[in-house]
């Protein structure tokens, strides 16, 4: 049956209710998250303000001094610089990592189910719990890993309480935490690849390196820009793992933008700086979601079209 | 493939193994170290082999940990209810708002239908911090400072658009024909929701609310933001007791365990619909 005597054989009554319901279904999910969108705009208010919760009788309207003063000061551009340098670091080692696993897995087979399905526990594990969880296990009195560095030679290993290796320390944890979350989506699109150009080039003879960067990684290319996408998303606006661990520090070492922002407003108090911080935090991540939606649009298409 | 030789398949188990101990080790460690006192805890180099006890846990469950210096207590308990409550309510608040929005999508193109969609998932990757610090002030003069019903609606923020997305991709795999034909017996519309649609979509629908569970329950930044020491939920609490009582490695091992593993046990059980939910309908596992 056509879509147009599907039309003509429905009840009568129908076609009134069926302009008026889908907005009456979505209304209240709607008015939930307008009653959240407003704090947006409120946020971009603020970042035009000279707002201090400290002095509110000095709270007016400065335009853009906020942001122009971005540009002269070097704490701002420790946040731009740490938080990309996090960013970067974390989403391109675990990519690598995450991708080097997926193809150790590839293979259906009992145990590698059960490690893939191992190593899922990190990814579920709340990222502020995993960052308690390193801090006792690199605790400079009894922790673990503290030992094992000095076993290695590495006496005095001061992990996150040292400015040189505090970066170093966070993102460990987040390559912990999120390395399993790019593997598991690389192997299901490995294990969902064809299988005959495989097949054909094992006939052939082609050398693995070959099939490696010629074939796999082109099939594997959309499922590895939506995973890299995804992280960078959360990755630039890392809070819990930082937090946790170190509070931003020492010193302003990982002012990262959330930590930074989050410190503006309850420390200093200075409302305005921090709106001001989040809305350019905002537009990087504005930037990135509109690559990243036409991309899991796409993968999106692809997955329902093969159920 | 099958050709694989010795050598590879060596190098190929010691990868693996690194791998598993890399990713396993620290859950492992606590685990252990939440059944030693702070005695073994602190012996140098740290010991592999020890007389558990549960010493730890009974202190958490009780509340009360007696030292030396007197008895401490431990509000535990209550975070991890906290955490209990608000990702259970938040979740049925999330399932009851956006699994009819979901079919809503799913089957009718109506106008503005994309872009209302699109804005939920937007909410995924915003930066939490832009909404929750104005947020702050409207909490304090709204009354909802520090209050369940606020928290609960701004968890909305994780959980809403991720049930939306998948159950979503759910209701679109039900070929529609199925409720055309019910409905042309003449059921109405609510009747076909209720009896074909909700059912074929049910385990969808399920893996989609376990899943914004564990979201819910890992969040830190909403609460730490919002709410005080009696409303907080594990993830906030854990970090408050391990400033608060310093040196009880022992109890805040036990607290990391008894929080972590709710999460744990529901992602093995759902582990299948992992994949899909991580990319929220994009791949499917």
């Amino acid at each position: 049956m056509t879509a147009a005597t599907m039309q003509r054989n429905r009840p009568s009554g129908f076609r009134i209710s069926k302009r008026v319901l889908p907005y009456v279904l979505s209304l209240p999910a709607l008015l939930v998250c307008i009653g959240i969108l407003i704090p947006f705009f409120t946020s971009v208010v603020y970042s035009f303000q000279r707002y201090r919760l400290s002095q509110p009788w000095a709270r007016q309207f400065n335009w853009g001094d906020n942001y122009i003063s971005f540009f002269t000061d070097p704490r701002f551009w420790n946040t731009l610089e740490v938080s990309l340098l996090y960013a970067g670091i974390t989403v391109l080692l675990e990519l690598l990592l995450g991708l080097g696993i997926a193809m150790l897995l590839q293979k259906r087979s009992t145990l590698n189910n059960f490690i893939s399905i191992m190593l899922l526990m990190p990814l579920m594990t709340a990222p502020a719990l995993a960052a308690l969880m390193w801090k006792l296990m690199t605790n400079p009195g009894f922790g673990v890993l503290s030992y094992l560095a000095s076993l290695i030679g590495l006496q005095d290993f001061r992990w996150a309480s040292s400015p040189s290796t505090a970066l170093f320390t966070v993102v460990l944890v987040d390559i912990w935490v999120y390395t399993p979350f790019i593997m598991i989506l690389l192997l299901a699109g490995l294990r969902s690849l064809p299988t005959q150009p495989f097949e054909a080039a094992a006939l052939d003879g082609v050398p693995r390196s070959f099939v490696f960067f010629r074939i796999t990684l082109p099939m594997l290319t959309p499922y590895i820009l939506t995973a890299t996408l995804f992280r960078l998303l959360d990755s630039i606006q890392q809070f819990d793992i930082i937090y946790a661990m170190t509070q931003g520090g020492p010193g302003d070492t990982l002012t990262v933008f959330q930590v930074e922002a989050y410190l503006n407003f309850f420390q200093s108090t200075n409302v305005g700086r921090s709106a001001a911080l989040m809305i350019i935090l905002w537009a990087i991540t504005y930037f990135l979601s509109n690559i990243f939606i036409k991309n899991w649009l796409r993968l999106r298409e692809r997955a329902r079209g093969q159920a | 493939m099958e050709h694989t030789s010795l050598l590879e398949r060596v190098l190929r188990g010691i990868a693996l193994t690194l791998v598993v101990i890399f990713f396993m080790f620290p859950i492992v460690w606590i685990f252990m170290m939440s059944f030693q006192t702070n005695e073994t805890i602190l012996r140098i180099p740290p010991q592999l082999v020890f007389k558990p006890t549960l010493a730890n846990y009974t202190a958490l469950i009780t509340g009360k940990l007696t030292t030396a210096a007197g008895t401490l207590d431990i509000a535990f308990m209550r975070n991890l209810w906290n955490s209990v409550f608000l990702s259970v309510t938040s979740v049925a608040v999330a399932l009851l708002l956006g699994v009819p929005a979901a079919y809503a999508f799913a089957r009718h193109k109506f106008r503005g239908s994309e872009d209302i969609a699109f804005t939920l998932l937007s909410f995924r990757f915003a930066p939490a911090l832009l909404v929750l610090l104005p947020l702050t002030l409207y909490f304090q003069k709204l009354g909802l400072a520090n209050t369940y019903i606020g928290l609960i609606w701004v968890y909305q923020l994780i959980c809403l658009p991720l049930i939306l997305w998948i159950v979503r991709g759910y209701f679109e795999d039900i070929p529609a024909d199925i409720e055309y034909a019910y409905r042309i017996a003449g059921h109405s519309w609510f009747a076909t929701f209720r009896k074909i649609a909700l059912p074929l979509a049910g385990p969808g629908i399920a893996a989609a609310g376990l899943l914004a569970f564990i979201f819910a329950w890992n969040n830190f930044v909403f609460a730490l933001v919002l709410a005080s020491a009696d409303k907080q939920p594990v993830t906030v609490g854990a970090l408050a007791f391990i400033t608060s009582s310093g040196i009880q490695y022992g109890q805040i091992s036990a607290a990391i365990v008894l929080s972590i593993t709710p999460t744990l046990a529901l992602a093995l059980y759902a582990q299948r619909y992992l994949v899909e939910g991580l990319s929220l309908g994009a791949v499917k596992g």
